[in-house]
């Protein structure tokens, strides 16, 4: 399924392999510890860049062949800019901060409308899985990419096994909410807990990921750990990070980015350059990595996964359902 | 009053420094661009580095006016000029990392972009209306427009507001900087609307002030 999927995404010029394999390699120090922290002007800070960053390897996942493996986003980019609002809204600041979280042990809340509604460890959960290597774009809804080799299992296998109801038409995830784990929850820029959802069938589409690791590692914190949402076709707030709670439901949750702008942030938030933001266009996307004079990206409808995914919204305008 | 005067010699070595603090930020995103510092976003960073910098500019070179008024000193407008050039500067910077990384100069990738970014769109509206203010900057034009370039570079006022709409308009939730900006502008303007409450008052600072310029000529 998945190298079905990938061979539909082109492969370009993006983050040469060699690039990647170089920066891992030699980045110096100072490099380092500049991506770490943004421009910011902090120096001396609680945390050294190699635990947060040396995570453990995950032993054992099928890995992916995908032909955007070239195109990979390097790891000290994809773990130095991030969106974690928990954490501040600075793109260094989960990586300067996420260090406070504790990722283990970790337990999931599964509710709702499902037979095996109970409170999970998430390594009695990860037991029953089987790991595999996925290698998505990942398109932010500020017209941005990057190429990123998570580590997961599909929601769909984990759903299956909580027994949803017949009434069960909704995925409500949500984000752990610990102002003291996660400084940037002590400002109401979002309503805290962060919450996201999925329709039913989106939740139950091969593609949608619930990932663990990424680049043969555990998660690191500022990207979700331990447990976080990945749908490759959508925007990339809806990938929830850190999720302690899964409920089915029947009605349409309320998500956080949709409440806080309603006519900014749909709940579907499909990667759709013919519909642009209110405030700016998506029909192109700057390429994480990229060298400074790469033209920017041309968006794809469905972030490139339409072949697999335009289906769940025949009939549906995506206009007005953005 | 008691007025410092500076000799000419002494302003000239002052104008070499302020010049060169001025040049600093500009050095220092080219010493960024070229050494690869520009983060995981290269092409945003640049946008946010000239974008600040030149209402930083914008801002400083309206407290001109406000620490002419609180030293009783002619000195800051001999500056003024200067730093309203440098704000066009970066302005101009930013409008060209748009034009060529954000935009690959492409006329169609702007004709679709810009109607669908209202803040792209306020932007470039505040460029525009630097133009005219760079232009008519030097001495001569100045005395060939006479009163009318005071009338003309009270556009100041409104570019500026424009340029802090336009940082919140592209802002994604977190206003806080913006809002630091706005404050700054609202406490630079409201001097002035206090100024022109006591209105002759007023009238006799441009004058002063354009008599100070013309006298050094």
């Amino acid at each position: 399924m998945l190298i079905k999927s990938a061979s539909l995404i082109k492969e370009n010029e993006v983050t040469p392999k060699k690039d990647y394999d170089k920066s891992r390699s030699i980045m110096s120090a100072s490099r380092r510890q500049f991506l770490t922290q943004g421009s910011a002007l902090v120096l001396a800070t609680s945390f050294s860049p190699n635990t947060l960053w040396a995570g453990n390897k995950i032993e054992h996942y099928k890995k992916s062949n995908s032909p955007i493996k070239n195109e990979l986003t390097p790891y000290e980019l994809v773990t130095s800019y991030n969106n974690f609002y928990e954490f501040g809204t600075g793109k260094g600041d989960p990586a300067a901060h996420a260090h406070r979280l504790k990722a283990r042990p970790w337990s999931v809340t599964v509710d709702g409308e499902v037979g095996k509604p109970g409170v999970y460890d998430l390594e009695d959960i990860l037991k029953r899985q089987q790991l595999e290597e996925r290698i998505y774009r990942l398109r932010c809804v500020e017209a941005w990419s990057m190429v990123v080799p998570w580590i997961g299992f599909s929601l769909a296998e984990l759903i299956k096994q909580m027994e949803p109801t017949s009434k069960a038409n909704y995925v409500e995830f949500t984000t752990l909410y610990d102002p003291d784990q996660m400084p940037g929850q002590k400002r109401r820029i979002l309503k805290w807990p962060y919450v996201e959802g999925l329709r039913m069938d989106e939740a139950m589409h091969p593609l949608t990921l619930m990932a663990t690791g990424l680049y043969g590692e555990e998660m690191p914190n500022q990207n979700g750990a331990p447990l976080r949402l990945i749908v490759p076709w959508k925007y990339g707030f809806k990938s929830i990070k850190s999720i302690v709670k899964i409920r089915l439901v029947e009605h349409q949750p309320t998500t956080s980015w949709n409440e806080s702008a309603r006519h900014e942030y749909g709940f579907y938030a499909n990667v759709n350059p013919y519909v642009s933001h209110p405030r700016w266009s998506q029909s192109r996307e700057r390429v994480i990595g990229a060298p400074l004079f790469t033209p920017k990206r041309k968006t794809e409808m469905f972030n490139g996964y339409g072949e697999q995914v335009a289906s769940l919204y025949n009939g549906m305008n995506l206009k007005r359902f953005f | 009053m008691a007025k410092k005067r500076l000799t000419k010699q002494q302003l000239v070595v002052l104008k070499t420094f302020v010049f060169a603090a001025c040049l600093m930020p500009f050095m220092f995103i080219i010493w960024e661009t070229v050494f690869n510092q520009l983060g995981a976003d290269p092409i945003q960073t640049l946008h946010f580095r000239t974008g600040d910098w030149a209402l930083r500019f914008l801002f400083i070179t309206l407290s001109m006016t406000p620490l002419q008024r609180f030293f009783h000193s002619p000195i800051p407008m001999r500056f003024r000029r200067m730093l309203g050039l440098f704000a066009f500067f970066y302005a101009s910077l930013h409008v060209l990392v748009w034009l060529v990384l954000d935009q690959s100069l492409s006329m169609e990738n702007m004709i679709k972009d810009v109607p669908q970014s209202p803040y792209i769109m306020v932007g470039l509206l505040a460029y525009f209306m630097l133009i005219p203010l760079a232009v008519t900057s030097t001495s001569g034009m100045m005395r060939l427009l006479g009163h009318s370039w005071f009338t003309l570079h009270k556009m100041i006022y409104p570019t500026a507001l424009l340029g802090v709409l336009h940082f919140f308009w592209l802002t994604k939730l977190d206003y806080s900087e913006p809002i630091i900006y706005l404050s700054i502008l609202l406490v630079l303007l409201g001097f002035r609307a206090a100024l022109s409450r006591r209105g002759s008052s007023r009238r006799r600072i441009s004058i002063v002030g354009l008599k100070n310029v013309f006298e050094k000529r």
